[in-house]
């Protein structure tokens, strides 16, 4: 059997409301709310977060990395190996970019569904337009995991699909622009629909399904009108909930999230469809085995949208560069040296820290020497999954940071070792002593384009 | 194995200091160079007469040449300095033991830091290249942490305690408003700092030392030759340092309300200094005031007060200029400023002065009931849990 063994969505803590974008640019915006990636995300330490909950859902470790993004942190050198080494996966797995559009992202997910390997498909986004514009008020921020493989642990079975293909220009983006450009609408709408009622009707025959057979169904895309008005077209029974109203849409992401979705509460022998329309148009069906009725997912999909906090417009734009405000008068951090963080990769991806085989003494960063002057006697410990407590904490108005103030804790981890860390995800007023936090892997600044990849703590909510 | 110390050994003889400032029209080589005219003036010498040199500066410049190239110093040995804020402290160390261990009669130690012209505020750190997970913060959040730690541990109101430590702020400025040396020479209130925005935890900009371009230097010479420069030296009792391992930030048990690398260093000064009693034994202190916390915690790790007891102690005046202990009666880095590579000097020019009696009138403190006319110098560099402390105390007798 083959499909989906474990898998991982991540939603970011932050949320725009969008009638704050009307209430202060005095049009766009609108009804909800967005997700919002953090000044110290980006899609690829989105993708690590999902990528950490698809792999804690299983002993299996890939033998393939695929990463798809719209908003890749580079070009010319690839986003996936950043993934593979924060996520600690083995040399002899390979780490492979899949950029561009929301179609590599499905892509992605058919070229490991179609292979032999065990593959982890990451789809990582971050959705913006120009102010006011359709993009920015539709768009979200968030990743997805799927990890695909095959055995008895597969919780989702592969059962195939369709797929249907044409060229039109809906949207487009030139290399080096930020935002897109939309054709009108009623064009891509029309367009949309035929190729969906085609792929769809392709993909029951290949696949030997009726309509009635089919659970439910997400059908998601960046055309939104498209999918409202042709989703209820497709004689499925039940489409699930796209989840654009509260977290907007993640692009890339959005096909592996509301997958993740609809299998945090799928039941054994639900066969789910996931439609996605992306220059075209594929259907992937998915029948829920019994080992999904053992398989809880660490962190899931609709926790994650309810455990959230919001951010100011203004704070959303400076935080995507639109808004550029005055930074603290200290210098800018210069850029990391590239042969220093290849060598100490463990610690800075990994946060892999080291403890005295003698006295148990933890050591962050990890040490050679131990207290009593051996050398290399030392065990080397993970720690991205420790849970620690905040023993104290400041807040530093005068540092320089990407969005100041910067909220910094003494973190004490359960099983030991201390770690003194900026924490995410805080506003400056909610911290407190005693506080518990978990790890979590963050870009830290840009140093002359250089994405400074480290771990932060973050309030465990 | 010990840590013998050179008690009696070595005598300054001579020193200076210029006004601590934001020297704008004034180079690191200026600097320099008014400085030691200052200090040869004091000791009656020429630069020749000078047999090695100990030039210490934290980022202002490389190498002895900064120092042997602008005072065209011929045919002498000069060695560069480094220890972080300590580095001024760092530079007379090495210079007394150069004179100690006989290789040389007459050394100096200078120490200069040319900060403002840098364009931006606070002190910054020259970049060593990095995996990029170093810490980031600021001193000033890195010492803010020990408010509320002191605090909880002492059962002392944060509220209370935020006023103690802005009345250390309020001593310091009283006493630099009376030293034409200091860059800050206005009285404040601490009433007035705790009403100030907070910047780094509870701690306002003016619990931060100032910033300032400055130099000072001194000169040593055998004990026994002391007084063939100078009527009055002072001599060296005492010269302690200790480099941390850094626990503090690894290790869970550090709390953030002592400043062990500093309790350490004194332990090992008052040892050499034969010290049992040192808040009765000292007559005064310069102590490194980076923050005002840093300088609650000192009282304590240098055995000023009893442990949980300098809060109340600094509430009772102990530390102020006519309390028992005078501390940092030259006004501290709070009035100075922080050269980073003058500031160790800097303290010492202060007890130069006051041990002998030479102060200024307005601050000189009152040695008159003291049996042993002794000073001490307390200089750190780092943060708490990852630092290096200096202690130095010096004597006008020979025991």
């Amino acid at each position: 059997m083959r499909g989906i063994i474990s898998y991982g969505g991540y939603v970011p803590y932050r949320r725009l409301d969008r009638s704050e974008i009307t209430a202060v640019m005095g049009s766009g915006g609108g009804a909800g709310t967005r997700s919002v990636a953090s000044f110290d995300e980006d899609t690829t330490t989105m993708g690590v977060e999902a990528g950490r909950l698809a792999l804690a859902g299983s002993e299996t470790t890939p033998d393939k990395l695929f990463f798809s993004s719209v908003s890749p942190t580079y070009f010319d050198r690839t986003n996936a190996t950043g993934v593979h080494a924060a996520l600690r996966l083995p040399l002899g797995t390979s780490a492979v970019d899949m950029l561009g559009s929301q179609r590599s992202a499905i892509g992605a997910l058919d070229a490991a569904l179609d292979s032999s390997s065990t593959a982890l498909v990451i789809a990582a986004d971050m959705r913006t337009g120009r102010p006011t514009s359709g993009d920015e008020t539709a768009g979200g921020d968030g990743a997805s995991a799927l990890l695909v493989g095959s055995g008895d642990d597969v919780i989702a079975e592969d059962l195939g699909g369709a797929v249907a293909t044409a060229e039109f220009v809906d949207r487009w983006r030139e290399p080096g622009d930020a935002t897109s450009k939309l054709w009108e609408e009623r064009f891509g709408e029309v367009v949309y629909g035929q190729l969906a009622a085609r792929a769809w009707a392709d993909a029951l025959d290949s696949c030997g399904l009726q309509n009635s057979d089919v659970s439910i169904a997400a059908v998601t895309g960046l055309h939104g009108r498209a999918i409202t008005r042709t989703a209820s077209k497709l004689g499925v029974e039940s489409v699930a909930d796209d989840l654009t109203a509260v977290i907007g849409n993640t692009g890339a992401a959005h096909p592996g999230l509301l997958l993740a979705s609809m299998l945090d509460t799928a039941n054994p022998g639900d066969i789910v469809a996931l439609v996605t329309y992306a220059d075209g148009v594929q259907v992937r069906f998915f029948r829920a085995t019994d080992a999904i009725a053992g398989h809880a997912s660490k962190r899931p999909v609709a926790a994650q949208i309810a455990n959230a906090g919001s951010v100011p417009y203004a704070k959303f734009l400076s935080w995507r560069g639109i808004l550029e405000v005055e930074p603290p008068r200290r210098p800018e951090p210069d850029r990391p040296s590239s042969s220093a963080a290849y060598r100490n990769e463990d610690w800075k991806f990994g946060l892999v820290a080291s403890r005295d085989q003698e006295s148990a003494e933890m050591f962050l960063p990890p040490s050679r020497v131990s207290p009593d002057g051996g050398i290399d006697q030392m065990d080397r410990i993970a720690m991205a999954d420790a849970v620690g407590t905040i023993s104290a904490f400041t807040i530093d108005k005068l540092v320089y940071s990407p969005s100041p103030p910067v909220v910094f804790g003494i973190i004490d981890f359960d099983g030991g070792g201390r770690l003194p860390i900026e924490i995410a995800d805080v506003d400056a007023d909610e911290v407190k002593v005693g506080d518990k936090v978990e790890m979590t892997f963050r870009r830290l600044y840009v140093g002359d384009g250089i994405s400074n990849y480290f771990w932060k703590a973050r309030p465990l909510r | 194995m010990g840590s013998h110390g050179i008690k009696d050994q070595v005598a300054i003889i001579g020193m200076g200091c210029i006004p601590f400032r934001e020297h704008w029209d004034a180079s690191l080589d200026d600097l320099l160079i008014d400085a030691a005219a200052l200090t040869f003036e004091s000791a009656g010498l020429a630069k020749d007469d000078v047999d090695a040199y100990w030039f210490g500066t934290s980022q202002s410049a490389a190498s002895g040449l900064a120092l042997s190239m602008p005072l065209k110093i011929e045919g002498k040995p000069v060695t560069r300095v480094e220890n972080y804020c300590a580095t001024g402290s760092e530079a007379l160390r090495q210079a007394c033991y150069a004179v100690a261990s006989g290789a040389y009669d007459v050394a100096m130690a200078i120490g200069a830091e040319k900060v403002k012209d840098g364009g931006y505020q606070g002190l910054n750190a020259f970049p060593i290249p990095h995996d990029g997970t170093k810490r980031s913060l600021t001193a000033a959040g890195m010492y803010s942490l020990i408010l509320p730690a002191y605090a909880q541990k002492h059962g002392v109101d944060e509220d209370e305690l935020r006023m103690v430590v802005a009345k250390i702020a309020e001593k310091n400025h009283y006493n630099g408003a009376r030293n034409p040396l200091a860059q800050f020479r206005r009285e404040t209130s601490a009433e007035l700092i705790c009403s100030m925005a907070a910047v780094a935890g509870r701690l306002s900009v003016f619990d931060c030392a100032g910033v300032a371009d400055g130099a000072a230097a001194a000169i040593v010479v055998r004990a026994e030759d002391a007084h063939k420069y100078c009527a009055d030296p002072l001599y060296v009792k005492a010269l302690a340092f200790v480099s941390g391992t850094g626990s503090g930030v690894t290790d869970p048990n550090y709390d953030f309300t002592s400043l062990p690398e500093c309790k350490m260093a004194a332990d090992d000064a008052y040892a050499q200094a034969g010290i049992t009693d040192p808040r009765s034994e000292i007559a005064m202190a310069e102590v490194h005031d980076c923050f005002t916390p840093t300088e609650l915690l000192l009282m304590e790790d240098l055995g000023f007060s009893e442990p949980g007891q300098a809060w109340s102690d600094i509430l009772e005046g102990t530390f102020n200029l006519d309390g028992a202990l005078p501390v940092n009666p030259d006004g501290g880095l709070k009035a100075f400023g922080h050269p980073v590579g003058a500031s160790g000097l800097r303290m010492h020019y202060e007890l130069w002065l006051q041990l002998r009696g030479k102060a200024h009138e307005e601050r000189q403190i009152d040695l008159s009931a003291r049996e042993r006319k002794l000073g001490l110098v307390h200089n750190l560099g780092g943060y708490p849990g990852e630092m290096v402390g200096f202690v130095s105390i010096l004597g006008t007798e020979v025991d």
